[in-house]
């Protein structure tokens, strides 16, 4: 465990040596969060403006829930962009095999190696809204412990199935951009998922791409509202769906050809 | 006339190349459309609001319109600056000026044949729409359709000009493509890709009118469904833009040709 997160620490530092070369990006990318972010509110701002209800969810609560969704895509884009779409090149130029040879868990690797400064500022801002949205609201210390728990299963969940995805490209080296299509579904967690109308809508970003654990449960803790069960169900998929990408990646990995290496 | 002729002919041949190399890449070609679902999340967002607010749409209207932003945004998707980019960081755009036609109509290929594959995706995506919405289901009408596809054709060439004159940013910078980002952010947000414009507050939509944007997306849906639009002006407006783009884009093509060191290449 010490071991990794050295290791951990090490990627991280020279990653962001190597991207801090790029010094006017991160003005055009704090620029980009920053209309984001205006334009996530100003849509939310239209609903109330027009009397929606938003399946109940106060503005405030909205927020709260846009906040989440917020950090959620900081992470993707600080932590899992960068990794797990690098993913396809190795297959296809097999250089998988080096990270194969190292003396250090492949998946670990594959999932750490590199990390974008670029994500941080929408993590930044993203809490800033969360709290925001909250506001004057009493929170418990319990609300918080809830909330914090529920976010990393849903950084778990988004990992696994991102990880899962990426790890396809062993058989369909032609689905490079497969994760394109699970970024694009993500964008329904900007919506508490009771916006959505019940039946196909709340079903499909309930079950099939579960965006409702990712940012409207915790939400929902952070307000005060949570409940032990949801934490509970939320805890067991995000485990269930870890120890699946672990053995989908040891599947995978029985096919892999190592082609043109 | 020659020089015609053999402008025609290589373009011909960069058409073909073009349509086969993307039949060959289809399966990633349909998650690139899949991938351009937003309107699709939207549209229950939006319409599920419309029944339970007030605004001017009912929720069958609310979804028609995002079938058709879905289908004008999947028409006129652009990609070039990334193509360019990868070409002149790693210097293969020599390949490219070795040809006997200039290299923008290898992309306008590229981005024509891939329309045409992607197509049927399009016509799947809005079959899913209409069973998630049966009350949605409209046929527009034979001059609705005209009109559609006039103003497509406008939107897209307004679209990959824009983006390429960004990506002449490219002989000065490695990473141009994060300029894009900066004009895909308000694109999105002023094109009426969130919502139908006339629910936001006039002053945004005012502003929205001095750019480009709400005539890429707003316009050409609006058209589709059968909505009133101000036709001669939003096609003049579009062809000013088009018309400043291109001879910008030229300018900057020649000054960025003159930097060009092939580096990698």
């Amino acid at each position: 465990m010490r071991r990794a997160l050295a290791m951990m620490a090490l990627f991280w530092s020279t990653s962001i040596a190597a991207e801090l070369e790029y010094r006017a990006n991160f003005t055009f990318s704090i620029l980009s969060s920053a209309i984001n972010l205006f334009t996530g509110v100003f849509t939310l701002a239209l609903f109330f403006r027009h009397g929606a209800a938003l399946g109940g969810w106060s503005w405030a609560e909205a927020v709260v829930v846009l906040g989440m969704f917020t950090i959620l895509q900081g992470v993707a884009a600080a932590f899992f962009q960068p990794n797990l779409n690098r993913i396809v090149d190795h297959v296809r130029q097999g250089t998988l095999d080096f990270v194969l040879l190292k003396p250090i868990d492949t998946q670990f690797w594959l999932s750490t190696r590199r990390l974008s400064p670029w994500g941080l500022p929408d993590i930044a801002l993203g809490s800033a809204m969360a709290a925001y949205g909250v506001g004057t609201a009493p929170v418990t210390a319990l609300a918080v412990i809830m909330a914090l728990a529920c976010f990393v299963c849903s950084v778990a969940i988004l990992y696994s199935i991102w990880f899962m995805m990426a790890t396809t490209t062993v058989w369909f080296v032609q689905v490079s951009n497969v994760t394109e299509v699970l970024r694009a579904l993500l964008d329904a967690g900007r919506f508490p998922i009771d916006a959505f109308p019940a039946g196909t809508y709340r079903f499909i970003f309930t079950f099939v791409v579960p965006v409702a654990f990712m940012t409207s449960v915790p939400a929902h803790a952070l307000l005060g509202k949570g409940s032990l069960l949801s934490l509970v169900f939320a805890v067991a998929i995000a485990i269930a769906l870890l120890l699946a990408s672990r053995a989908w990646f040891r599947y995978a990995l029985r096919d892999y050809t190592s082609a043109s290496s | 006339m020659t020089r015609m002729r053999r402008f025609c002919r290589a373009f011909a041949a960069e058409l073909v190349t073009a349509f086969a190399l993307t039949t060959t890449y289809r399966a990633e070609l349909l998650l690139w459309a899949l991938s351009g679902t937003l309107p699709i999340i939207l549209m229950g967002v939006w319409s599920e609001a419309a029944r339970t607010g007030e605004m001017p749409y009912s929720p069958a209207e609310m979804a028609r319109y995002f079938v058709a932003v879905l289908f004008v945004r999947q028409m006129t998707f652009v990609w070039v600056i990334w193509e360019f980019e990868e070409q002149v960081v790693s210097g293969t755009l020599s390949h490219a000026l070795l040809r006997p036609i200039d290299p923008v109509w290898n992309y306008v290929a590229n981005h024509l044949a891939e329309r045409i594959v992607r197509l049927p995706i399009v016509f799947g995506l809005v079959g899913l729409c209409f069973a998630l919405y049966p009350s949605a289901i409209f046929v527009p009408s034979p001059s609705a359709i005209a009109l559609t596809i006039l103003a497509v054709l406008a939107s897209f060439t307004v679209r990959f000009a824009l983006q390429y004159t960004f990506a002449m940013m490219c002989f000065a910078t490695e990473r141009a493509s994060s300029v894009e980002g900066l004009s895909f952010a308000a694109f999105v947000f002023l094109s009426g890709m969130l919502a139908p414009l006339d629910l936001y507050p006039s002053w945004v939509a005012t502003l929205a009118g001095w750019t480009p944007f709400p005539y890429l997306i707003y316009v050409p849906a609006r058209i589709l469904i059968g909505e009133p639009v101000a036709i001669w002006h939003s096609f003049g407006v579009l062809t000013g833009w088009a018309v400043l783009l291109i001879v910008t884009q030229r300018c900057l093509w020649w000054w960025g040709l003159n930097r060009y060191t092939g580096m990698g290449a």
